[in-house]
């Protein structure tokens, strides 16, 4: 102890005899940096969050006028002489007479309609008259004839779809200004337009067909629905909640229960965690070099898909899974031990129910991930253009489909922009679904949590 | 019979089976199941199990080696110009292939009978045009061996197919027979259903490895096919990227290399301070309640998939770079641009930035908080002096992992930095990546063999080694400096 | 053995000024009410021990000295705690600029993952008591004497300060509290993670700090208690049930509590 009395006693420049009711200018400065910093974290969540309310206004701003569709109303006299050229009424004869026919038709019982209410046309053709109604119109018109032929000869009320541009019209983005140098519409159809708006033929109308219309060509962006992505992201969303939840729920089984620690094991788990971190678009070119040039799967299918994904997600189901397992106490398996039951039995009959809603909720968790996916899907061909949709399960797995997400990327990529209000109202969808998914997770997880 | 039939009658001898297992068990014990070993279902298992398995495994093993058996059949009795190499060896198969696909259609169709099939000699017969009534296209006309080759191999595959049938179904009816044989009262039945279960978890743990192996057989296996083509030299070191799919394309990787790490570094920028101090308020400064609402709300963020993002990267945060910043500095008119994506992806990381450092600033010791206070020093003082030099490794980590991310980002970088691979220093500038070009050079219809191609594979075991690296190297340093306050 | 026979220290302390005054403190967890109506006289330059059985609230109330409590949310405190005449509770004292007044030493040593030179200059650099690096090494150095333990680590000082055994930790951990030159000295158990020769080491070195500090020491060791302080506090259940003369309460204690704890047969 004879440190202590060689220290002696150092000056400092001591705080002892300064009274703490005054606040030192040195504590100011400190209590400043103090204030400063604690803002920099408000800022930081602040500017993160209203980046996000930004993404999510803008998203509802421009995409909900999707969910709303320029349409004509008027009657349409069902010309048997044109419809039915044999005059028998059979379905497979009248199949015959291409959507050309069914737009005379339109056209013509369109012009009678316009005469019959005043709306003036003369200074234009009939052509551009015509050209009002979508291109799409005549096809939905044929498959309503076909499927009820009584309908021949009659005069019903036909609600069509409007053509893109006279849709664009009506939300804001044409105006009489760009008409003029646009190739698809002419100022004049526009004015007819505002008079067909009066005479209470044209009106945007709530269009559920959005969500049940397969993908339309450049030319007709009206008619452009996601029905087959809805369906295509359905089988996957299927396959991939058959394919990768029992294989993950087994390896988890296997890796925390019954695993020795040995080697083999360690190089299984270091392959879990890498494969967590690897980039989606290598599962892609998995997808593409094994799948379809090695196994000759379908390309573009749901399958295929399905398949790549689920290898994606396993990783997070294994995850989340395991923590599942886990949480639930040593003492429950000791207690099924201790009556004699075997380890695969304490398992599945008291470790698994146990461990169920973690484990649903994980596997919800990990599907609305993978309904978001998006590049690896890209490579196994789901770019292309998919109009009709995918047979019924189990041969429809197999037909080319396309995805939500896939399709807002796709219709992101046309050059006309009517398309843009159409991917964002596309987010609109995939949004509420995976917003659906987070929340049916939380509630499980809030009703079956348990508290050892 | 089709395979899928084969396995439908199996499926169908197993249920059998399992009634039949469990049956016997119980009348062997005198309707007691206390005398049995196992519980009555796992006698029944059993036999279900010895049905399937063995001969689940004898359909598999044929499924595999028919193709080879019979193809090596066929080329036998195919003249030796038509199978001189590889090539023409592959392309005279799937003519046969072809032709008796077409076959097989024509007399399923009715058009023929199965002798006339067997029979048809294009010495007599238009086959060409007989097949096309069918619906059977073919691209030239029909070679004489080639159609002898065709029936032959139709021939062959029937055959093959009856005894696979045969095969298979006898493995099963003589597991079943065995198990039946098996089962009495003093069976371990439980012991060996409960072994075969445990193989099929084994089973499913091996996937992750399966799937490795996968991904580097299949980037490493086409990667070797393209630099067997393009010198690998020129790859890593070239500074020009301009495929031409008409021959003379200079694929050099370095531009995109650039574009990558220019955005990834952009995208730091913005993600590490602003997920950081986020992360830093959560855990030090807000109260319960805040946090409990904050923390989902940036949450939801992580939960956007990124197409969206893209999205946002295209119609709103292009142009607006483009118009308030780009143009009025001069500095580029485009809307895509490195800045635009790397902003992009930086808002993309900001909820795993803050996740993970929550995470890592709550696993520092409170021992450690009390010791700074207890000297009287303000919260501030102890996060930047105490709390965050503790916590750096995991951080660090969480930031490596955080690049990883945006190294391998596609969707926004695809629509938010545009396709051109430039080496430029200039942010707004439309720059591209190692992710774009993947899909780029495998989208679209090219010829799978060529350069151009195949390219997108060296591109992707770069990137994979790249990513898996910096994920090594996040957990190295977690792991090595964990111990400092332990 | 006689309870004199192992002190270290000189008994009477009585002339010495009271330093921290303590009336009617309340202190509630939420609605649990952990200390009951606690008036004491802490005096300086004297060591005084809190004992009492665990859960009676000392280290709670030690606590109290030097708004730690204030970092927990559930925590309230009534009443007045004096420093040499002034209200710590008053809105306008500054806890941060408090407790480098009144110093802390817990349980566990908890040296911060830096050197021992940074964990020892850490308090005068926040505070800024030093002008010069050559004053902070001179900070250095003598408080690490203070806490005897400059001739171990002399050689070493950028070494970090988690690699030494426990005693030379929380030796450490003493060096960096007693660095800002605080006026009172609060240690929570803090030889109750140490081995025999390292709590030797510190009750040695806690006689030796209160030449120039007050300090208070709660400890469940009573023999501790004895052996190094001249005042002791015996709480139990939340309230103060005798001060006086570390002598006093080991050989005549007044409350039947006190000789009940004393002789074993409660706590």
């Amino acid at each position: 102890m004879t440190d202590l009395s060689s220290a002696g006693a150092v000056p400092l420049r001591s705080v002892a005899k300064r009274s703490i009711l005054t606040a030192s200018p040195e504590m100011k400065r400190r209590n400043a940096v103090e204030k400063r910093f604690r803002l920099y974290g408000l800022v930081a969540i602040a500017l993160s969050l209203s980046i996000l309310a930004l993404m999510l206004f803008i998203i509802v701003r421009d995409g909900s006028s999707a969910f709303v569709q320029a349409k004509l109303t008027f009657p349409v006299t069902l010309d048997a002489a044109v419809l039915d050229p044999k005059g028998n009424g059979n379905r497979d004869e009248m199949a015959k007479v291409t959507t050309v026919g069914y737009g005379k038709v339109l056209a013509a019982s369109f012009a009678s309609a316009l005469a019959a209410k005043g709306v003036d046309t003369a200074d234009m053709s009939a052509k551009d008259v015509a050209a009002m109604i979508s291109k799409d119109a005549p096809g939905q018109l044929r498959q309503r004839v076909l499927a009820d032929p009584s309908l021949l000869g009659q005069t019903i009320d036909v609600t069509v779809l409007a053509a893109g541009r006279i849709d664009g019209y009506m939300k804001g983005r044409v105006t009489k200004v760009t008409a003029q140098r646009d190739g698809n519409v002419t100022p004049e159809q526009l004015d007819l337009a505002d008079r067909l708006i009066a005479a209470d033929i044209l009106a945007k109308k709530f269009n559920p067909q959005f969500l049940t219309l397969p993908d339309a060509s450049d030319q007709r962006p009206e008619a452009a629905g996601l029905g087959v992505a809805l369906v295509g992201s359905l089988y996957m969303m299927l396959l991939v909640a058959v394919m990768c939840v029992p294989v993950g729920v087994a390896a988890s089984i296997y890796l925390e229960e019954f695993a020795p620690k040995n080697r083999w094991t360690d190089l299984v788990e270091v392959n879990i965690s890498n494969l967590a971190a690897v980039p989606s678009i290598v599962f892609g070119i998995l997808g593409l070099s094994v799948f379809i040039n090695f196994m000759e799967f379908p390309q573009s299918s749901a399958l295929v898909g399905a398949l790549v994904i689920s290898l994606m997600t396993l990783p997070t189901i294994i995850i989340a899974t395991r923590s599942a397992i886990r949480a639930v106490p040593p003492s429950i398996r000791d207690a099924a031990l201790g009556i004699g039951a075997s380890r695969m039995q304490t398992v599945f009959h008291h470790v698994l129910p146990l461990a169920m809603p973690g484990i649903l909720t994980g596997a919800i968790l990990g599907l609305a991930t993978a309904l978001g996916e998006t590049a690896p899907l890209l490579l196994i061909g789901m770019v292309a253009f998919v109009d009709n949709f995918p047979g019924a399960p189990i041969g429809g797995f197999g037909d080319p489909a396309t995805a939500l997400p896939v399709q807002v990327y796709s219709w992101a990529s046309r050059s006309d922009p009517a398309f843009i209000e159409r991917s964002n109202g596309a987010i609109i969808v995939l949004l509420v679904f995976l917003l659906s998914m987070n929340v049916a997770a939380i509630l499980l997880r809030r009703k079956f949590e348990r508290r050892w | 019979m089709t395979v899928l039939l084969v396995i439908l009658v199996l499926l169908a001898l197993a249920a059998a089976g399992f009634v039949l297992g469990r049956q016997r068990a119980l009348q062997l014990s005198g309707r007691n199941p206390r005398l049995l070993h196992s519980l009555p279902g796992y006698y029944g298992w059993h036999a279900a199990l010895m049905t399937l398995i063995p001969a689940l495994l004898v359909l598999i093993l044929w499924v595999i080696v028919q193709p080879i058996l019979v193809q090596r059949e066929v080329t036998d009795t195919l003249p030796a110009a038509m199978t001189a190499d590889r090539t023409a060896l592959e392309l005279t198969m799937a003519d046969v292939r072809r032709l008796a696909g077409g076959l097989d259609a024509a007399v399923a169709g009715g058009q023929m009978t199965e002798q006339e099939a067997a029979m048809l000699r294009t010495e007599f017969t238009d086959v060409r045009g007989k097949l096309a009534s069918v619906g059977v296209a073919l691209g030239s006309d029909v070679n004489k061996d080639v159609l002898a080759a065709a029936q032959e191999y139709r021939e062959i595959t029937k055959t093959f197919s009856f005894w696979r049938a045969v095969i298979v179904i006898g493995a099963g009816v003589i597991g079943l027979g065995l198990a039946l044989a098996w089962t009495k009262p003093d069976f371990w039945a439980r012991n060996r259903v409960e072994a075969a279960l445990m193989g099929l978890l084994m089973l499913a743990s091996t996937i992750a490895i399966l799937t490795t192996v996968g991904i580097v057989w299949s980037l490493f296996s086409e990667s070797v096919n393209f630099f067997r083509q393009y010198p690998i030299s020129e790859f890593f070191f070239g500074l020009t990227w301009s495929p031409n799919f008409r021959g003379g394309s200079e694929l050099g990787f370095l531009p995109l290399l650039w574009g990558t790490l220019y955005i990834t570094v952009i995208s730091m920028v913005v993600a590490v301070p602003l997920g950081l101090f986020a992360a830093i308020y959560l855990a030090e400064y807000a109260s319960k309640p805040v946090r409990a609402w904050i923390k989902p709300m940036i949450e939801v963020i992580a939960g956007i998939p990124t197409v969206v993002f893209g999205l946002f990267a295209l119609v709103t945060v292009g142009p607006f770079l483009r118009d308030y910043f780009a143009q009025p500095l001069g500095l580029g008119n485009s809307g895509s641009s490195v800045m635009t994506a790397g902003i992009v992806i930086g808002i993309l990381n900001i909820p795993f930035i803050s996740s993970l450092s929550d995470d890592i600033i709550n696993a520092v010791p409170q021992s450690l908080r009390d010791g700074s206070y207890g000297i009287g020093a303000t919260r501030a003082e102890t996060i930047k002096q105490v709390i965050l030099p503790a916590a750096l490794p995991g951080i660090m980590g969480a930031v490596l992992m955080a690049a990883s991310r945006a190294i391998g980002e596609t969707m926004i970088v695809t629509m938010g930095a545009g396709a051109a691979a430039k080496l430029s220093l200039n942010p707004f500038e439309a720059m591209t990546t190692m992710t774009v070009k993947i899909v780029g050079q495998l989208t679209g219809d090219t010829d799978f063999a060529s350069p151009e191609t195949l390219v997108a594979f060296a591109l992707g075991i770069t990137l994979f080694v790249i990513t898996l690296a910096l994920n090594i190297l996040a957990l190295w340093i977690v792991r090595k400096y964990r111990e400092q306050y332990e | 053995m006689n309870m004199n026979d192992m002190r270290l220290t000189d008994a009477s302390v009585d002339m010495n000024q009271s330093k921290i005054s303590a009336k009617g403190v309340q202190v509630y967890y939420g609605d649990n009410h952990a200390i009951k109506d606690v008036s004491v006289e802490i005096l300086d330059k004297a060591v005084t021990a809190f004992i009492g059985p665990s859960g009676c609230g000392k280290s709670t109330f030690l606590r109290t000295l030097n708004r730690m409590n204030d970092t927990i949310p559930i925590c309230r405190v009534e009443g007045k705690i004096l420093l040499e005449g002034e209200d710590i509770r008053d809105p306008r004292v500054d806890p941060v600029q408090l407790r480098a007044k009144v110093g802390m030493v817990f349980q566990k040593p908890n040296p911060f993952p830096k050197s021992i030179y940074d964990n020892v200059a850490y308090g005068p650099r926040i505070h800024g008591l030093t002008r010069s690096k050559a004053e902070l090494d001179e900070v250095v150095e003598s408080s690490l004497k203070k806490a005897a333990l400059w001739n171990e680590v002399k050689d070493r000082l950028h070494a970090p300060g988690t690699g030494l055994s426990g005693g030379q930790q929380q030796r450490l951990c003493i060096a960096r509290a007693v660095a800002t030159s605080p006026e009172v000295l609060l240690m929570d158990e803090p030889c109750s993670a140490l081995d025999p020769i390292a709590t030797a080491q510190v009750e040695e070195l806690i006689d030796e700090l209160r030449t120039n500090f007050s300090v208070v020491i709660v400890t469940h060791s009573m023999q501790q208690a004895g052996r190094v302080s001249q005042k002791t506090a015996f709480f139990h259940l939340g309230n103060l049930v005798e001060y006086g003369d570390t002598t006093e309460i080991f050989t005549n204690p007044r409350d039947p509590r006190t000789e009940a704890y004393i002789s074993g047969r409660i706590g």
